[in-house]
């Protein structure tokens, strides 16, 4: 099994080591990962923008980069989801539904495919789970607050085998923060309304770390404790499960 | 002064002065948060409300499929019933029909119960225009009335004023005392207000929520008992209603019945539901069916099943936007992310901005008693503003700029050091004081080497 | 061309492939027992529910609270000992303004809603359950049914020209949320469940 290591744009930018601990959860699992360099952006900020129209060129090099792969596996919910939902190919259509039924976000893939059952990551921290919309309500990592439905949670079930992590609950369990692409600038101030309330509830719950599947909201919730001066951190959860604290 | 037509300020305008009084936001947040919850309590004690959810879905969508039988159906059946059926292409031909109605019977003065058409139509302007009265008789209704304002929630009308800014209104208006703003005084004082406006009115006009096509009957839901009143009172009762609210059969309504006032409010149903099949005996029940616009949403496949919405207000509640925003801000009739799939269709140009007023975080979709799949209906719509040419033109020259960095990944590799590019192009992150990212929110702290970088160093056998 | 021939054109045009009209399910309620239920859900939705023998019991019950001075009217023959059963007509609806207490039968009650149902013939002149300020319906407890959409299956396709149900006293919430019962209509609501 050979995987394409697919890492968001801005990612590769500012979060290397969201990226590297992805990578290397992904090789202690046991898999052969590549990452095809000439990959750039999934085309998601264009199309959420409505200019969906613009994206063929990014659609035409993503197919390029990833039809080869048994699976792809990327770090962020949201741009997983772009791609299963609006990848499409003039040239290649073939690979590209090909593409969208292999696409997985990493919580879900070392879920679902590698069926990860231990980890040996150690994290004594009290963390908090920011449940990213289109990881959650887009491809099912958890179950949706506002559905009659079972309850069950992936990015939960790993974190529960870190040792020493202590996950705080929190009043509203799966509340967007606000990021939502171009809408955290085109309507910055409800955006940052929302993400300060995001934040406020985990710092309510004590938590010392924000963790979630989507580092575009953790960018966003960093964005507003760093302004705040505070000192909890956030890390995105392939960090967590990649940690060897202490 | 009611809603204006023209725009001087988008959503995102609004919303920011909205949020110039954070503890206000925060109130207005916790109280439609406090009925999101209500909502769940309601919908986790039916194990089968899912399932429900789907039937409902089912059979609005295949009323939808057969509408135009169903009209007639209906149309036949409240005739014989003895209603009389008006048809209205448009607002200004509806507006007329009541106009025409109370005409005749030299009516001067009416009472009206909640109808967010009407609101859609502007109806009360239109009227007092033509020197009619007309006092609206659900309470959240008379206070925005008052006010001079719109409703700015389709089931809790005046949930953005406080009791305090309430009681001045009634102070104002009704004559209480200042300073009072006690809800059961208040509410007593309009109890009392408009009893004696439903004791005088000759004619009423209702709302619809429901209109069943084999009895000809239609269906009125209301927790004061307002529409019952004023109908029941008047000599005349005119009922307006959208040509999506069929269904087919009269044991549909027990789907209905059971989602509507669950997802609105947490209640297990209103208190009252109203059954019109036939007008009181020497007495006039006008009926008027409206399109305006429905029927071209109906041919827009990938906008239709809006059409399906039963008007619970629940996607309202869940929305984060809208409860951090304010119904004002969506200057529509129908606010929130319902309103905001369902303006774009009656003026484009007026209500470009609505679809982009969402995160598409999705919660709306997944509260939607009739599983209208609002979010995607949002980004659909966002792709049909931008090809019909109402973005923004210099959102289109950085989006087209965007494309092109990255669609070729040379020039993204050569865009310098982490990080520096992106600082400059995507719209999110320029680095500029002036940038609203900045405003609020530190940027990100650009790392000493990218990730690609990185892994050309660190796993050169694959590079 | 009217606007109904413009309208139903347009309809027939753009409205999609026939999808068929579902079966609604079978829908369960959990709890066997209706009438604790009913009780229950009525209660939390601010009714009063009483369990009652006979008429007279509903009497004394009622005669506690309203004495001579308070009107109370019905259309309910075997409360005429008490209640002023004068047979109105609507012509003269206006003049029920001052009705202190009304009591009509139902025909039967839902238990997941606490809701009653009512049709016009029970109650004389429509306006009759809104305008008063106290209202009771008298239900026979045997006939209550789980769900609505038993409650539909029971109405069937029944006659009539005006048919509400009647869930709670009339209730407002539109000032911060706030619950006020008796917005423009009842007070308050008592339910007697008659063996």
């Amino acid at each position: 099994m050979t995987v394409g290591l697919f890492i968001p744009c801005y990612v590769d930018q500012f979060y290397p080591n969201a990226a590297i601990a992805t990578l290397e959860l992904l090789e202690k699992a046991g898999v052969k990962v590549v990452y095809p360099q000439r990959q750039t952006c999934c085309g998601q900020p264009m199309a959420n923008s409505g200019f969906e129209h613009l994206t063929k060129d990014c659609n035409e090099l993503f197919v390029q980069n990833f039809a080869q792969f048994d699976y792809i596996v990327s770090p962020s919910g949201s741009c997983v989801l772009h791609i299963k939902d609006h990848l499409h190919s003039e040239k290649h259509e073939d690979q590209a539904q090909g593409i969208r039924g292999k696409v997985y976000e990493l919580v879900e893939f070392l879920t679902d495919v590698v069926k990860v059952e231990k980890l040996t990551a150690r994290f004594p921290h009290k963390v908090g789970l920011h449940q990213s919309c289109h990881g959650q309500r887009g491809l099912g990592l958890a179950q949706m607050s506002e559905l009659v439905a079972p309850a069950f949670s992936k990015p939960e079930q790993l974190l529960s085998m870190v040792q020493d992590l202590e996950l705080i609950s929190l009043s509203r369990k799966d509340e967007c923060c606000g990021f939502g692409g171009t809408f955290c600038v085109a309507e910055e101030a409800v955006s940052v309304k929302m993400g300060k309330d995001r934040v406020a509830d985990h710092l309510q719950h004590q938590a010392e770390v924000i963790t979630g599947a989507d580092m575009s909201c953790l960018m966003h919730l960093e964005g507003i404790l760093r302004r705040q001066k505070s000192n909890v951190k956030v890390m995105h959860i392939a960090e967590i499960l990649n940690a060897q604290e202490g | 002064m009611r809603m204006k037509e023209e725009h001087t300020k988008d959503h995102a305008a609004l919303a920011e002065d909205f949020n110039q009084d954070e503890p206000r936001v925060n109130w207005h947040d916790e109280t439609l948060w406090f009925i999101r919850e209500k909502r769940d309590r309601a919908a986790f004690a039916i194990p089968d409300w899912e399932l429900l959810r789907e039937t409902a879905s089912q059979i609005k969508f295949h009323t939808l499929s057969n509408l135009s039988q169903y009209l007639q159906q209906f149309e036949a059946n409240a005739q014989a019933n003895g209603m009389t059926v008006h048809w209205a292409a448009d607002a200004q031909e509806h507006n007329q029909i009541v106009h025409s109605i109370l005409q005749q019977h030299g009516v001067t003065q009416m009472v009206k119960s909640k109808s967010m058409l009407t609101e859609e139509c502007h109806l009360n302007d239109y009227l007092e225009q033509q020197g009619l009265e007309v006092i609206d008789s659900d309470l959240g209704e008379r206070i925005v009335q008052l006010a001079k304002e719109p409703p700015s929630h389709i089931v809790l009308p005046c949930i953005h004023l406080k009791k305090e800014e309430i009681g001045n209104i009634f102070h104002q208006h009704l004559g209480t005392e200042a300073g009072l703003s006690d809800p059961q005084i208040l509410t007593e004082t309009a109890r009392q207000h408009l009893r004696e406006t439903f004791l005088t009115r000759k004619a009423a006009l209702t709302g619809v929520n429901f209109a069943i096509a084999e009895t000809g009957e239609f269906v009125v839901c209301t927790n004061e008992g307002n529409a019952d009143m004023g109908a029941h009172l008047a000599d005349v009762h005119i009922a307006s209603m959208g040509i999506e609210k069929l269904i087919p059969r009269r044991s549909d309504l027990g789907v209905f019945l059971r989602l509507l006032t669950r997802s609105a409010t947490g209640q297990p149903i209103t208190t009252y539901s109203s059954h019109f099949k036939k007008p009181r005996p020497g007495h006039e029940l006008h009926l008027i069916l409206v399109d305006n616009g429905r029927s071209v949403q109906l041919g827009r496949e990938d906008f239709r099943n809006s059409l399906k919405c039963i008007r619970c207000g629940a996607c309202m509640n869940t929305c984060p936007v809208y409860r951090r925003s304010g119904g004002h801000s969506y200057q529509s009739a129908v606010a929130g992310p319902i309103g905001s799939i369902l303006a774009p269709n009656l003026d484009m140009k007026k209500h470009a901005d609505l679809p982009f007023a969402s995160t598409l975080c999705g919660s709306c979709s997944n509260v939607c008693p009739v599983k209208i799949d609002i979010h995607t209906q949002l980004y659909k719509w966002r792709q049909v503003i931008v090809k019909e040419g109402y973005a923004d033109p210099k959102k289109a020259i950085g989006m087209k700029a965007m494309n092109l960095v990255l669609s070729s990944p040379n020039t993204f590799k050569l865009s310098g050091k982490a990080g520096r590019w992106f600082m400059k192009t995507v719209p999110f992150l320029v680095s500029n004081q002036m940038n609203p990212w900045y405003k609020q929110r530190e940027m990100p702290q650009p790392p000493k080497e990218s990730f690609g970088e990185w892994y050309r160093k660190n796993r050169p056998q694959h590079d | 061309m009217t606007s109904r021939e413009r309208i139903l054109a347009a309809v027939a045009q753009n409205q999609p492939a026939l999808t068929p009209l579902p079966l609604v399910p079978s829908f369960q309620l959990e709890t066997p027992d209706l009438v604790e239920k009913f009780s229950q859900v009525a209660v939390n939705i601010g009714s009063w529910v009483l369990e009652v023998r006979d008429y007279e019991e509903i009497q004394e019950i009622l005669l506690q609270d309203f004495k001579a001075h308070h009107r109370i009217i019905s259309h309910v023959p075997e409360v005429s000992s008490f209640a002023d059963a004068t047979a109105l007509e609507d012509p003269q609806r206006h003049l029920l303004e001052n009705v202190d207490l009304a009591i009509i039968k139902g025909h039967f009650g839902v238990a997941e809603n606490g809701a009653c149902w009512v049709t016009e013939d029970l109650l004389g002149v429509r306006v009759v359950p809104f305008i008063c300020q106290h209202l009771a319906i008298i239900l026979p407890k045997h006939q209550m049914v789980p769900l609505m959409h038993d409650a539909y299956e029971k109405i069937g396709d029944a006659e009539y020209g005006y048919g509400v149900f009647i869930a709670g006293p009339s209730k407002t919430a539109d000032i911060e949320q706030s619950l006020v019962l008796g917005a423009h209509g009842p007070r308050t609501l008592t339910v007697f469940l008659m063996e």
